[in-house]
Protein backbone atom coordinates (compact mmCIF):
# COMPACT_ATOMS: atom_id res chain seq x y z
CA UNK A 1 0.00 0.00 0.00
CA UNK A 2 1.32 3.37 -0.79
CA UNK A 3 0.07 7.13 1.10
CA UNK A 4 1.68 10.26 0.03
CA UNK A 5 0.16 12.80 2.73
CA UNK A 6 1.15 15.29 4.67
CA UNK A 7 -0.49 14.39 7.50
CA UNK A 8 1.54 12.82 10.05
CA UNK A 9 1.21 9.17 10.88
CA UNK A 10 0.36 6.72 14.52
CA UNK A 11 3.62 4.36 13.62
CA UNK A 12 1.93 1.80 16.01
CA UNK A 13 -1.54 1.39 14.47
CA UNK A 14 -0.01 1.29 10.76
CA UNK A 15 2.58 -1.37 11.83
CA UNK A 16 -0.70 -3.39 13.77
CA UNK A 17 -2.84 -2.99 10.78
CA UNK A 18 -0.21 -4.56 8.39
CA UNK A 19 -0.30 -7.88 9.64
CA UNK A 20 -3.56 -7.55 11.58
CA UNK A 21 -6.00 -11.00 11.13
CA UNK A 22 -3.14 -12.44 8.59
CA UNK A 23 -1.37 -15.05 10.64
CA UNK A 24 0.70 -16.28 8.40
CA UNK A 25 3.06 -13.18 9.01
CA UNK A 26 6.19 -13.88 10.92
CA UNK A 27 7.70 -11.39 11.07
CA UNK A 28 7.37 -7.74 10.62
CA UNK A 29 10.34 -5.02 9.62
CA UNK A 30 10.30 -1.21 9.36
CA UNK A 31 12.71 1.61 8.58
CA UNK A 32 11.30 5.17 9.80
CA UNK A 33 12.98 8.20 8.66
CA UNK A 34 12.83 11.29 10.18
CA UNK A 35 14.15 14.97 9.90
CA UNK A 36 17.43 15.73 11.80
CA UNK A 37 18.56 18.74 13.37
CA UNK A 38 21.44 19.09 11.36
CA UNK A 39 22.76 18.38 7.56
CA UNK A 40 26.39 18.39 6.19
CA UNK A 41 28.36 21.19 9.08
CA UNK A 42 24.92 23.70 9.41
CA UNK A 43 21.98 23.36 11.64
CA UNK A 44 18.71 22.54 10.23
CA UNK A 45 15.93 24.53 11.68
CA UNK A 46 12.41 23.02 9.42
CA UNK A 47 12.63 21.53 5.56
CA UNK A 48 9.96 21.32 3.28
CA UNK A 49 9.34 18.33 0.73
CA UNK A 50 8.48 19.29 -2.47
CA UNK A 51 6.83 16.51 -4.84
CA UNK A 52 5.65 15.49 -8.12
CA UNK A 53 1.66 14.28 -7.45
CA UNK A 54 0.85 11.11 -9.52
CA UNK A 55 4.09 10.41 -10.46
CA UNK A 56 5.33 9.87 -6.88
CA UNK A 57 2.61 7.60 -6.19
CA UNK A 58 3.25 5.88 -9.74
CA UNK A 59 6.83 5.17 -9.20
CA UNK A 60 6.38 4.33 -5.20
CA UNK A 61 3.80 1.59 -6.85
CA UNK A 62 6.68 0.21 -9.31
CA UNK A 63 8.61 0.16 -6.29
CA UNK A 64 6.73 -1.79 -4.07
CA UNK A 65 5.85 -4.23 -7.03
CA UNK A 66 9.62 -5.04 -7.48
CA UNK A 67 9.88 -5.97 -4.01
CA UNK A 68 6.90 -8.43 -3.99
CA UNK A 69 8.45 -9.97 -7.52
CA UNK A 70 12.01 -9.88 -5.69
CA UNK A 71 10.59 -11.61 -2.01
CA UNK A 72 7.88 -13.48 -0.39
CA UNK A 73 5.61 -10.71 1.10
CA UNK A 74 2.73 -11.30 2.86
CA UNK A 75 2.37 -6.62 3.11
CA UNK A 76 3.96 -3.74 2.12
CA UNK A 77 3.22 -0.39 3.32
CA UNK A 78 5.24 2.65 2.61
CA UNK A 79 4.04 6.20 3.68
CA UNK A 80 5.90 9.26 2.66
CA UNK A 81 5.30 12.68 3.84
CA UNK A 82 5.36 16.15 2.23
CA UNK A 83 5.28 19.72 2.70
CA UNK A 84 7.47 21.64 5.95
CA UNK A 85 8.49 19.65 8.51
CA UNK A 86 10.70 20.17 11.67
CA UNK A 87 13.29 18.48 13.44
CA UNK A 88 11.90 15.01 14.85
CA UNK A 89 9.22 15.12 12.70
CA UNK A 90 8.70 11.52 11.17
CA UNK A 91 9.41 11.71 7.05
CA UNK A 92 8.70 8.62 5.80
CA UNK A 93 7.65 4.63 6.81
CA UNK A 94 8.73 2.01 5.04
CA UNK A 95 7.17 -1.73 6.56
CA UNK A 96 7.56 -5.18 5.19
CA UNK A 97 5.28 -8.24 6.16
CA UNK A 98 6.49 -11.87 5.75
CA UNK A 99 6.67 -15.34 6.67
CA UNK A 100 10.06 -15.05 8.06
CA UNK A 101 12.52 -12.31 8.79
CA UNK A 102 15.52 -12.65 6.05
CA UNK A 103 12.54 -11.22 3.34
CA UNK A 104 11.00 -8.51 5.75
CA UNK A 105 14.09 -7.32 6.52
CA UNK A 106 15.81 -7.34 2.70
CA UNK A 107 12.60 -5.82 1.64
CA UNK A 108 12.38 -3.13 3.86
CA UNK A 109 15.94 -1.87 3.36
CA UNK A 110 15.83 -2.53 -0.39
CA UNK A 111 12.55 -0.43 -0.50
CA UNK A 112 14.04 2.28 1.29
CA UNK A 113 17.12 2.03 -0.92
CA UNK A 114 15.46 2.42 -4.48
CA UNK A 115 12.58 5.32 -2.79
CA UNK A 116 15.11 7.53 -2.10
CA UNK A 117 16.82 7.27 -5.68
CA UNK A 118 13.59 6.94 -7.80
CA UNK A 119 10.58 8.32 -5.70
CA UNK A 120 10.59 12.01 -7.22
CA UNK A 121 10.29 14.36 -3.72
CA UNK A 122 13.10 17.08 -3.22
CA UNK A 123 14.17 18.62 0.07
CA UNK A 124 14.40 22.55 0.74
CA UNK A 125 16.31 22.96 4.20
CA UNK A 126 15.64 26.22 6.50
CA UNK A 127 18.41 27.52 8.14
CA UNK A 128 17.70 29.27 11.81
CA UNK A 129 18.59 32.38 10.34
CA UNK A 130 16.36 32.74 7.97
CA UNK A 131 18.30 30.75 4.61
CA UNK A 132 17.84 27.86 2.41
CA UNK A 133 18.65 25.80 0.09
CA UNK A 134 17.85 22.20 -1.61
CA UNK A 135 19.50 19.40 -0.63
CA UNK A 136 21.64 18.14 -3.36
CA UNK A 137 21.37 13.83 -4.00
CA UNK A 138 24.48 12.08 -2.66
CA UNK A 139 26.10 9.54 -4.39
CA UNK A 140 26.41 7.17 -1.39
CA UNK A 141 22.72 6.72 -1.97
CA UNK A 142 23.21 6.47 -5.42
CA UNK A 143 25.40 3.34 -4.95
CA UNK A 144 23.43 2.37 -1.78
CA UNK A 145 20.62 1.57 -4.67
CA UNK A 146 22.94 0.17 -7.23
CA UNK A 147 23.71 -2.39 -5.07
CA UNK A 148 20.57 -3.63 -5.39
CA UNK A 149 20.80 -4.07 -9.22
CA UNK A 150 23.83 -6.66 -8.65
CA UNK A 151 22.23 -8.38 -5.12
CA UNK A 152 18.85 -9.96 -5.28
CA UNK A 153 18.47 -9.98 -1.43
CA UNK B 1 2.10 19.64 -23.87
CA UNK B 2 2.64 20.48 -20.68
CA UNK B 3 5.94 20.92 -19.25
CA UNK B 4 6.80 20.99 -15.24
CA UNK B 5 9.52 22.12 -13.35
CA UNK B 6 9.99 21.20 -9.61
CA UNK B 7 12.79 22.30 -6.81
CA UNK B 8 15.56 24.76 -8.15
CA UNK B 9 14.43 24.05 -11.47
CA UNK B 10 11.16 25.84 -10.70
CA UNK B 11 12.68 28.23 -8.46
CA UNK B 12 15.19 29.15 -11.00
CA UNK B 13 12.83 29.44 -14.18
CA UNK B 14 10.03 30.83 -11.59
CA UNK B 15 7.10 28.67 -12.39
CA UNK B 16 6.27 25.42 -12.17
CA UNK B 17 3.93 24.48 -14.96
CA UNK B 18 3.39 25.60 -18.78
CA UNK B 19 1.43 24.72 -21.55
CA UNK B 20 4.15 25.04 -24.32
CA UNK B 21 3.17 23.71 -28.21
CA UNK B 22 6.23 21.56 -29.59
CA UNK B 23 8.55 23.83 -31.47
CA UNK B 24 9.32 23.26 -35.13
CA UNK B 25 11.89 21.29 -35.68
CA UNK B 26 12.22 19.75 -31.94
CA UNK B 27 11.34 15.67 -31.76
CA UNK B 28 13.00 14.76 -28.40
CA UNK B 29 13.67 15.41 -24.96
CA UNK B 30 17.27 16.80 -25.71
CA UNK B 31 15.79 19.16 -28.48
CA UNK B 32 13.34 20.63 -26.15
CA UNK B 33 16.12 21.51 -23.61
CA UNK B 34 17.77 22.89 -26.06
CA UNK B 35 14.99 24.89 -26.85
CA UNK B 36 14.25 25.97 -23.70
CA UNK B 37 18.11 26.88 -22.67
CA UNK B 38 17.85 29.57 -25.89
CA UNK B 39 15.10 30.94 -24.34
CA UNK B 40 17.32 32.52 -21.70
CA UNK B 41 17.05 34.15 -18.30
CA UNK B 42 16.12 31.87 -15.67
CA UNK B 43 15.64 29.22 -18.67
CA UNK B 44 19.53 29.15 -19.24
CA UNK B 45 20.55 29.22 -15.71
CA UNK B 46 18.07 26.22 -14.86
CA UNK B 47 19.66 24.20 -17.88
CA UNK B 48 23.13 25.47 -18.09
CA UNK B 49 24.38 21.90 -16.98
CA UNK B 50 21.65 19.53 -18.43
CA UNK B 51 23.40 16.58 -16.10
CA UNK B 52 22.35 17.68 -13.51
CA UNK B 53 18.79 17.34 -14.54
CA UNK B 54 16.16 14.36 -14.74
CA UNK B 55 13.78 13.74 -17.22
CA UNK B 56 9.88 11.96 -17.11
CA UNK B 57 7.36 12.04 -19.76
CA UNK B 58 4.17 10.71 -18.69
CA UNK B 59 5.09 10.17 -14.97
CA UNK B 60 8.35 7.74 -16.32
CA UNK B 61 11.63 8.48 -16.05
CA UNK B 62 13.23 8.44 -19.65
CA UNK B 63 16.44 9.44 -21.45
CA UNK B 64 17.30 12.71 -23.82
CA UNK B 65 16.49 11.08 -26.91
CA UNK B 66 13.05 10.36 -25.92
CA UNK B 67 10.47 11.20 -28.81
CA UNK B 68 7.92 14.14 -27.73
CA UNK B 69 4.38 14.68 -28.72
CA UNK B 70 2.09 17.63 -27.86
CA UNK B 71 0.05 15.56 -26.10
CA UNK B 72 2.95 14.71 -23.57
CA UNK B 73 3.26 15.53 -19.96
CA UNK B 74 7.19 16.49 -19.51
CA UNK B 75 8.81 17.06 -16.33
CA UNK B 76 12.05 18.15 -15.29
CA UNK B 77 13.79 18.35 -12.04
CA UNK B 78 17.07 17.88 -10.02
CA UNK B 79 18.07 14.25 -8.86
CA UNK B 80 15.75 13.41 -6.39
CA UNK B 81 16.39 13.68 -2.55
CA UNK B 82 13.38 11.55 -0.86
CA UNK B 83 13.38 9.34 1.98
Amino acid sequence: MIRVQREDFDLGAELDALADGNHRVGGLASFVGLVRDMAGDGPVAAMTLEHYPGMTERQLAEIEAEAHRRWPLEATLIIHRFGRLEPGDRVVLVACASAHRQAALAACHFLIDWLKTRAPFWKHEEAPDGGGDWVRAREIDDRAAAAWDRNEG
Amino acid sequence: MTVLYFAWVRSRIGTGSEAIALPDGVRDVAGLIEWLQRRGGGYADAFADPTQIRVAVNQEYVDPDHPLSDADEVAFFPPVTGG
